[in-house]
């Protein structure tokens, strides 16, 4: 049996902020339902490759599909948009919408970019809560909410839209560390109950371990390693890889 | 002859009251311009449109840069050279609402500025349309936060209405004058012009302490 079409396709793709080249030469895919986690040290272009794929930043050179349609280089606003409304993004942040509810921040996407009605937002957004365990939460303001319930709120929110891929952008590196544990736990339980495609950024080792299919290391803007993550974590090839891991897990 | 007759005070008192409602409805007038202007302004300025950005740029400096009734005068006597011709009331409304306007568009670009980056990048990762990420995510949020500053600037553009006496607008000072220069008692009419301009901007300026704030708690 052949192999599926990859989902995400990066092809050759550099990216420049001025003199500063972020990612160089870069290529990979992606199949559909792999759980890919991106780790490295600051600066290495994981977070980059997140915001490239969300169309947050341009591609300097080099290419981006998402299930064929080219992401980097759409046609037209409209197209670009039909691509993008297969991706969704989970910021450190959360980055929720303080002037709306939690339930304004879970149908705006739905209602305004799917043509859901509102009741048919309303049932999605209500069913979500439940998932990451906010049902009571609907009608609060995010301010109402510890570190962690805007985290699942966001992660509720990003889910509303369907995504074919999501995109978690060191969802914990802002919590607590007594809430840090849930919402992984939530992200694991999705990740075993969805065929959700994940590229997740993050320097939580373990969560990396449980979840992930494969584990890239970035440095300096390039993949140095890309491996299952039993043999990444275990016995990496790189010589950076290892002093990388026995930096953070000693750390 | 005392330096206050009350008898002549109330006397008067109709015709100024009477004259506040114009200072009144060309400030409300003036301010709708001047709030709607100045959110077009920043808008088109945040969305730095080629040509557009420079006209509109050089636009917003050249009005600041010269007095309200030097822009009121050319309204007044340009406009109709060139076939427009709108009373001295309706010159008012638009040379305060546009002179406003220029500084609306910074304090609406301030609140803009001042909404995170990240609500930005959260309404892109849901695909809103760019109309509905401004209205729906970053007007509600950066509007509130410069409610203070409009409202300072409408009770400044309320106090500013007397200088369209220049082109013969009957607000309260103006009506003043006249009644002045028919009795030649100035001293009751002014002193009472005052008062009215008292009895509303300090409320107001109040209210604006209060809209301040709540917007320091928030």
């Amino acid at each position: 049996m052949s192999a599926p079409d990859p989902l995400i396709v990066f092809d050759g793709v550099e990216k420049r902020f001025g003199e500063n080249v972020v990612l160089r030469d870069l290529s990979f895919t992606v199949a559909p339902g792999e759980h890919v986690t991106l780790i490295g040290p600051s600066g290495s272009g994981k977070t980059t490759i997140l915001r490239l794929l969300m169309t947050l930043d341009r591609v300097t050179a080099g290419s981006i599909t998402v299930g064929g349609e080219s992401l980097s280089h759409a046609p037209n606003e409209k197209a670009l948009s039909v691509v993008r409304r297969r991706i969704g993004m989970v910021f450190q942040q959360f980055n929720l919408f303080p002037n709306m509810t939690v339930r304004g921040n879970l149908v705006e996407g739905p209602t305004r970019v799917l043509g859901l009605s509102k009741d048919e937002a309303n049932a999605r957004a209500a069913d979500l809560l439940e998932l990451v365990g906010l049902g009571e939460k609907i009608d609060a303001h995010p301010t109402q909410l510890s570190g962690g319930q805007q985290q699942r709120v966001a992660i509720a929110r990003a889910l509303a839209m369907r995504p074919d891929v999501l995109l978690l952008d060191e969802v914990t590196s802002a919590l607590d560390p007594e809430l840090v544990a849930g919402v992984l736990a939530l992200l694991k339980d999705l990740g075993e109950t969805t065929d959700i495609t994940f590229l997740c950024v993050t320097h939580e080792m373990g969560f990396a371990r449980d979840f992930s299919d494969r584990v890239m290391m970035l440095d300096g803007g390039r993949v140095i390693e890309d491996a299952p993550p039993e043999r990444l974590f275990t016995a990496p090839d790189h010589e950076r890889t290892q002093t990388f891991l026995h930096a953070i897990l000693s750390h | 002859m005392p330096l206050w007759d009350w008898d002549y005070a109330l006397a008067i008192l109709p015709d100024l009251l009477l004259a506040l409602v114009t200072t009144i409805e060309i400030t409300v007038l003036g301010s709708v311009v001047a709030l709607l202007l100045g959110l077009v302004f920043a808008v088109l300025r945040r969305a730095h449109i080629p040509v557009v950005d420079q006209i509109l740029a050089a636009f917003i400096e050249i009005v600041r840069s010269t007095p309200l009734l030097v822009q009121v005068f050319f309204l007044f006597f340009a406009l109709p050279r060139l076939g427009v011709t709108l009373s001295a009331f309706a010159i008012g409304v638009v040379g305060l609402g546009v002179h406003y306007a220029t500084y609306t568009s910074e304090v609406y670009r301030a609140g803009i500025d001042a909404v995170p980056r990240g609500q930005w990048e959260a309404a892109t990762a849901l695909s809103l349309p760019r109309r509905r990420v401004w209205t729906g995510v970053v007007l509600p949020q950066a509007i509130p936060r410069v409610l203070p500053a409009l409202g300072n600037y409408v009770i400044s553009m309320f106090k500013e209405v007397p200088l369209l006496l220049a082109i013969g607008v009957v607000e309260v000072v103006n009506a003043g004058r006249e009644i002045g220069s028919q009795t030649f008692r100035y001293v009751e009419p002014y002193t009472i012009a005052g008062i009215l301009f008292l009895l509303l901007s300090y409320p107001a300026s109040l209210l604006v302490r209060r809209l301040e704030r709540r917007s320091v708690r928030t």
